[in-house]
């Protein structure tokens, strides 16, 4: 087993830290902080891609579930925004579950489009049932978010508690990929015939991954939903769950850093392409084409074997 | 009734597309996710050259046609032939990243407006039994079934129809055979595109073109094969018709808001329940 890598975590942590010092700007605050959720979804896009072998084109709905129920819960039963998060997270993941039986039995391409079927049957739901989610406006002006009876409000509160957020949830991913549970994951990705012959329950396994990580996502979203404090369909469709994909492969999958380095990336570079916008889809694209094509691996790949050859020499 | 005749023609259009799905599927065992895409850029070809150089539509169709064949070349050459690690979820990706950069370009080239493509032959109503069908409705019908017949001629009949089909069995004794694979996994993009191209031309009238159409058409295209049976040629015709008059049931009786959806419920009951397709085969699994 391989041991945890601290200089990672450490380094995380110096990064959020330095953050919150030197950024003063509320807006480019606010882009660290939508890199850091698109970090959590890309990563826990991650665990199902790059280690269990799911390709789950659904990730979006995930969110916006996570997202959308919070907000109604908490102004329907007036219940504490932090309660209707956690409820909003076990309720996505026992649906996950539910949707979960019976996709993942099937693989590859069927899997792609069981998932992306869901993800669209959500997307138009969230856009019809106006009566309950806004439709396609969605909902403005959401609540204050507490938290044990602290009100966070404005950018640099959120950010303490998001990155706060973030770093246990590295934490988490680093101890999980250091945990047998990841091998095990990794070793159904590699053979289900073998490790189906080695007495582990693909299915049961796949089905806790799948549903673990889409309460993560939803939790996730519900914390979006707050802090943007504005939420409508489009920001949780399809196009989303592909950028998310980009993000993993773009980061390396299979690896904790690669989630987070593809959203760093990828959230930060249309800042810097205000000036051509136009031209962000065919960027994104190019992306994620160049990546599969020359790194399979990714960019925490890549620097992976850099830092090996030098440490060779 | 009258949801049927609406059903048949957009059904038509998903069966045009599923086959693009299924002989890439067949030739190369992967899922083309651009195959709507292609149907996005035929009819923006059609646009310019009608609309924009004012080509008469006789000579502007072939040339669309030709353009679509290179098109699926080029995408062949360029996107999957370059990937170094061809397993299922790299080509996937791939083609996803390829759809991506087509619907951008499109979005740069023509803009995010709706472009208007004017009728190609007069206006007309047509009624049948329980229903009534426009003259540009009868024409997608039409074009599609009659694109779909000459398809399984030429797989039936001309040689390199027999290659194509000696390839979906057996890539390796098709080689040994002396046909050259990959010429044949090259000309199956050509002709996806080709079947794209033709879906988008003759759809160009009935609801324009706006350079984010691909998406909607190219999934409904893939559930169409799914319904069929991945890889079977008249299921995936079969399933685009059955996909396209549930369809036009589900929005007759409910709000027409809730139609996209309804095409993937049946999709995943589908996948369910039977995941080889109502005309599939059952294949041997490796697990």
């Amino acid at each position: 087993m391989k041991k945890i890598n601290y200089l990672f975590l450490f380094t995380i942590l110096l990064i959020l830290v330095l953050t919150k010092l030197l950024i003063k700007n509320e807006y480019y605050l606010s882009i660290v902080i939508f890199g850091l959720f698109n970090a959590i979804n890309a990563s826990c896009f991650n665990i199902l891609l790059g280690y269990t072998g799911i390709i789950s084109l659904g990730q979006g709905a995930f969110y916006g579930i996570g997202a959308y129920c919070a907000v109604i819960t908490a102004a329907s039963y007036g219940i504490s925004p932090s309660i209707a998060i956690l409820m909003a997270s076990f309720f996505s993941g026992i649906l996950a579950f539910v949707v979960g039986y019976p996709t993942l039995r099937l693989h590859g391409h069927y899997l792609a489009m069981a998932t992306l079927g869901f993800g669209m049957i959500i997307y138009v739901f969230m856009n019809e049932m106006a009566f309950l989610t806004g439709g396609p406006s969605g909902f403005l002006d959401i609540n204050k978010f507490t938290l044990l009876g602290m009100s966070i409000y404005g950018e640099s509160e959120f950010y303490i508690f998001v990155a706060s957020m973030f770093f246990v949830f590295v934490v988490m991913f680093e101890l999980f990929d250091k945990s047998f549970l990841a091998y095990k994951l990794k070793f159904i990705k590699e053979s289900e015939f073998a490790s189906k012959s080695f007495g582990i329950n693909i299915f049961r396994t796949k089905l806790l991954t799948f549903s673990l990580v889409a309460a993560i996502t939803a939790f996730n979203g519900g914390v979006y939903a707050y802090y943007a404090g504005f939420i409508s369909p489009v920001s949780f469709n399809f196009h989303y769950s592909i950028q998310l994909l980009t993000m993993a492969i773009v980061g390396g999958v299979g690896s904790v850093s690669g989630g987070i380095v593809g959203a760093a990336i990828l959230t930060a570079l249309p800042e810097f392409m205000t000036a051509i916008e136009d031209y962000e889809m065919v960027l994104y694209g190019l992306f994620l084409a160049v990546t599969i094509i020359f790194l399979p691996e990714g960019l925490s790949g890549l620097f992976k074997k850099i830092v090996g050859k030098n440490a060779s020499n | 009734m009258q949801f049927i005749y609406s059903g048949i023609t957009s059904g038509s259009i998903f069966a045009l597309v599923a086959l693009g799905f299924n002989i890439i599927y067949n030739t190369t065992g992967i899922i083309n996710f651009a195959q709507g895409e292609f149907v996005m850029i035929g009819g923006m070809l059609i646009y310019t050259l009608l609309s924009i150089y004012g080509i008469p539509l006789f000579m502007a169709v072939p040339v669309a046609l030709l353009l679509a064949l290179i098109i699926g070349i080029l995408f062949d050459k360029i996107f999957i032939k370059l990937v170094k690690v061809p397993n299922e979820i790299n080509l996937i990706t791939v083609t996803i990243a390829a759809a991506t950069i087509i619907r951008g370009l499109a979005m740069v080239i023509w803009g995010r407006n709706t472009l208007n493509v004017s009728g190609y032959i007069p206006y007309s109503v047509i009624s049948f039994p329980g229903g009534s069908l426009t003259s540009n409705s009868l024409l997608v019908i039409a074009v599609s079934l009659l694109t779909a017949f000459s398809l399984s001629l030429f797989f039936k009949k001309s040689s390199l129809g027999k290659a194509f089909r000696a390839c979906y069995n057996d890539k390796m004794a098709a080689s040994i055979c002396g046909v050259d694979v990959g010429h044949i996994r090259m000309l199956a993009f050509g002709i996806a595109a080709f079947l794209g191209v033709v879906a988008g031309i003759v759809t160009a009238p009935i609801t324009y073109v706006t350079y984010t159409d691909g998406v909607m058409v190219g999934l409904k295209g893939f559930a169409a094969a799914i319904l069929g049976g991945l890889g079977n040629f008249w299921g995936g015709v079969a399933g685009g018709l059955l996909l396209g008059i549930f369809e036009g049931f589900f929005a007759s009786i409910l709000p027409s808001g809730y139609k996209d959806a309804f095409a993937f419920l049946i999709i995943l009951f589908v996948l369910f329940l039977r995941p080889m397709g109502l005309f599939g085969k059952k294949k041997a699994e490796r697990l």
